[in-house]
């Protein structure tokens, strides 16, 4: 009980990082329906930005509280990363759109092998390894001389999480580019017609989605403290798995999906095997696939001539 | 004539203009991982180093780049958009001689290498250039016939490039079976698997087929890492029995090749075996594709390819004919790891990333899906080009001691496969010549071939 509490706790924690990454698959696929390969990545670069950023207001300017730290280092991390995705989307993403359908797959994986080959080059192939940002951890109870804690990242992680989440629902169910988004889900040549900015739009979507992504690497940093170039691949699968779990183009389902691929993972590591962790991540994504095509809260594919 | 120089002196103030907005944007991008590194100091620390010259060095480039490109390079590309795209006469005429011209070519490639530059240079350029880039040739023909012909996007390939290596690794160690008998079996095996993951997973369409396979090629990958009684893990397998000329190995001893036909000891004779073998497993996938491709399965693969529903409408049992693109498509990828295995006599699950399936994949696009010359050219292309990097030593000499231009490798290959998706979207070759044609046959652009949800 006591074990099962704890990986809760963990899997939960696990899965609100997973969950914020599934977010900007999903959207940027109800939008112009392409599979944003290159998202894993964005998530990387994000992680290496919020390094870069984190080690420059300690090292240079000198926070006295950790709290403004962090807080500065997540407001420096989304902008960047906003501005990076935003230049992908420009660059390699809408020439290509109205052609063949796998063109802008191929061109986000080729997306996703220059990131990673880039921070590898510029910043070097080694784990980059931080001391912890926060400490501290609160006994929730204790039985058999097992505590069930939780940590003060972990609770920094399911606040900040919490807090985006709803900032999110406001803006797309509330706002009018949240009414303009849904719009060109739909129908992009009728939002135009009645004058919806569709690029635009689409470059804001692309913006979100690095900015929840770009929380997701920060929150990643301060929890685990290390990031490495290549940690964008294994996550952004994951991310994708809890997308199409929750139903792709659905964005609470993306969170529920988070969530569950969190659970399941942190739950497998603990009762079965720690190796086989990630087959237990893919395998729920070709169950998935195979049997329950539209997810957990997903539109079922009319498929029309 | 007044007007001319205004319209000039605008458009130019225009392009200054645009090429200063590039600038402060990629000024944005580089910033952060360019202008910063962090490096690890004595105590075991992260700290942070600047770069500026390098930073503004690559700001400045975006400038000029960019100016560049609007002054010059648009109106160019402009006037040559209106002129009426002919082909001129030289390039058919190319066209038409290229293949058999290529092929004449490679099989004289070891020859012509042996006589300009001697044994020992030429270990290099087979070796490295020869078969390393068939490798990639078979392999990219292997998987054409699942992405080119039936339209399946499938990034989990190179599992079965794994199983074919294992098999052969495995079987040969274990039971010492030779490596022309495990060539087929491997192949079988391959294929197998191929059915056994394909048939779960075929219903589904387009981008969702794309992940799952990667997912499966993922699984395999991760079994091979964990699974150590077996495949002994991380360490791989080593000793792999290497492949014999009719049951005469290549060795130095009494027994070996160059003793039994009076020459003198020397591994090229291995390396030119190698050539050939590869050269005539990537000649027998060409050839099965040109020829299933006129049998009523591969017209159905088309078909396929091009409407999913508009077939089965006719009455194809789509699921039979994807498994069948799929598991032809694996033996093909079995062969190829069983001959890789061979030639390096160690595997290990290093060399079966994701990274691999994708520079297949690439290779397959690129060349114009489809297209067995264009998916040749483009494994010549990236696969060369990747291996010319490694001799690119003269660049040490600008940039100093520490640059290693291998490092930017897959750098470039990502960037190339984006660009060329933007500026051609096709492919290398971007036109095909239909299998099935009424009265007359005509070359169409593939931008009128529509998109099959396969």
């Amino acid at each position: 009980m006591e074990v099962f509490l704890q990986q809760l706790i963990n899997g939960i924690t696990l899965g609100s990082i997973y969950g914020l990454i599934a977010i900007g698959y999903t959207m940027v696929f109800g939008i112009i329906g392409m599979v944003n390969f290159a998202h894993g990545d964005v998530f990387m670069v994000s992680a290496f930005v919020a390094l870069i950023a984190f080690l420059f207001i300690t090292t240079w300017i000198g926070v006295p509280s950790i709290a403004v730290a962090l807080l500065l280092v997540l407001v420096v991390a989304m902008v960047f990363t906003s501005l990076v995705n935003w230049a992908i989307e420009r660059l390699a993403y809408r020439p290509l759109r109205g052609s063949f359908r796998l063109a802008p797959l191929i061109s986000a994986i080729g997306m996703s092998i220059f990131l990673s080959n880039f921070v590898q080059v510029t910043q070097g192939p080694r784990n980059k390894a931080i001391p912890p940002m926060v400490h501290g951890e609160m006994i929730l109870f204790s039985q058999n001389g097992y505590n069930v804690t939780i940590s003060l990242k972990q609770a920094i992680i399911w606040g900040v999480t919490a807090v985006l989440l709803v900032a999110f629902w406001y803006l797309v169910a509330k706002t009018r580019l949240g009414r303009a988004q849904r719009a060109c889900e739909q129908d992009q040549k009728m939002a135009a017609l009645v004058g919806v900015n569709v690029d635009q739009t689409i470059s804001i979507t692309f913006v979100i989605a690095a900015a929840l992504a770009a929380v997701a690497g920060t929150l990643y940093l301060t929890y685990y403290g290390v990031v490495n170039f290549a940690d964008g691949f294994v996550p952004g699968v994951k991310a994708f798995t809890a997308a199409v779990l929750g139903g792709i183009g659905s964005l609470p389902g993306a969170v529920i999906g988070g969530l569950l691929i969190g659970l399941i993972e942190t739950f497998w590591s603990a009762y079965f095997s720690i190796d086989y962790k990630d087959v237990a991540a893919f395998s729920v994504l070709a169950i998935t696939l195979i049997f329950l095509p539209q997810g957990l809260f997903g539109r079922p594919d009319v498929e029309k001539v | 004539m007044q007007q001319e120089p205004a319209v000039k002196g605008s458009n130019a103030l225009g392009a200054v203009r645009d090429a200063a907005i590039s600038a402060l944007i990629s000024l944005g991008l580089f910033l952060p991982l360019i202008g910063f590194e962090t490096v690890v100091n004595i105590r075991n620390e992260l700290t942070l180093d600047t770069r500026w010259p390098l930073l503004f060095t690559m700001v400045a480039l975006v400038f000029v780049g960019r100016l560049a490109y609007s002054l010059f390079a648009a109106p160019r590309l402009a006037q040559r958009k209106q002129r009426a795209l002919a082909v001129p006469a030289w390039l058919t005429m190319i066209g038409k001689w290229f293949a058999p011209f290529a092929v004449g070519f490679v099989i004289v490639y070891p020859i012509l290498v042996l006589s300009t530059v001697g044994f020992s240079g030429a270990l290099k350029w087979v070796d490295n250039f020869g078969i390393q880039i068939l490798i990639y040739v078979m392999l990219g023909w292997g998987l054409n016939i699942v992405v080119g012909l039936a339209g399946l996007l499938d990034l989990g390939y190179v599992a079965f490039y794994a199983v074919g290596a294992y098999s052969y690794a495995l079987l040969a160690k274990e039971f010492g079976f030779s490596f022309w008998l495990l060539l087929p079996l491997a192949g079988i095996m391959a294929s197998f698997w191929g059915m056994l993951l394909g048939f779960p997973v075929l219903r589904l369409r387009g981008d969702y087929l794309a992940i799952v396979t990667l997912a499966f090629g993922e699984i395999i990958r991760v079994v091979l890492i964990n699974w150590v009684d077996f495949t002994n893990g991380y360490a791989g397998i080593s000793g792999i029995p290497r492949p014999t000329f009719f049951g005469i190995p290549f060795t130095a001893g009494e027994d070996g090749f160059a003793a039994t036909f009076g020459l003198e000891f020397s591994p090229i004779y291995r390396t030119v075996f190698l050539y050939y073998v590869i050269l005539a497993l990537a000649f027998l996938t060409a050839f099965v594709t040109v020829r299933l491709r006129r049998l009523p399965v591969g017209r159905a693969w088309e078909a396929l390819r091009e409407d999913e529903v508009a077939c089965r409408s006719l009455g194809l049992n789509t699921t039979n004919t994807k498994l069948t693109a799929f598991s032809i498509g694996a033996m093909f990828g079995g062969f190829a790891g069983s001959f890789f295995a061979a030639r390096q006599g160690f595997i290990s699950p290093e060399s079966f990333t994701f990274i691999e399936s994708a520079t297949i994949v690439a290779i397959v696009v690129l060349g114009g899906m489809g297209s067995q010359i264009g998916v040749a050219v483009a494994a010549v292309v990236m696969i060369g080009g990747t291996e010319i990097m490694r001799e690119l030593n003269f660049l040490k000499q600008i940039f100093g001691e520490s640059f290693d231009p291998t490092q930017y490798r897959m750098l470039i290959f990502g960037f190339a496969m984006v660009v060329i998706m933007v500026f051609r979207p096709r492919g290398f070759v971007s036109t095909r010549q239909p299998t099935v044609f009424l009265k007359e046959r005509k070359t169409i652009s593939s931008d009128l071939v529509g998109e099959g949800h396969g």
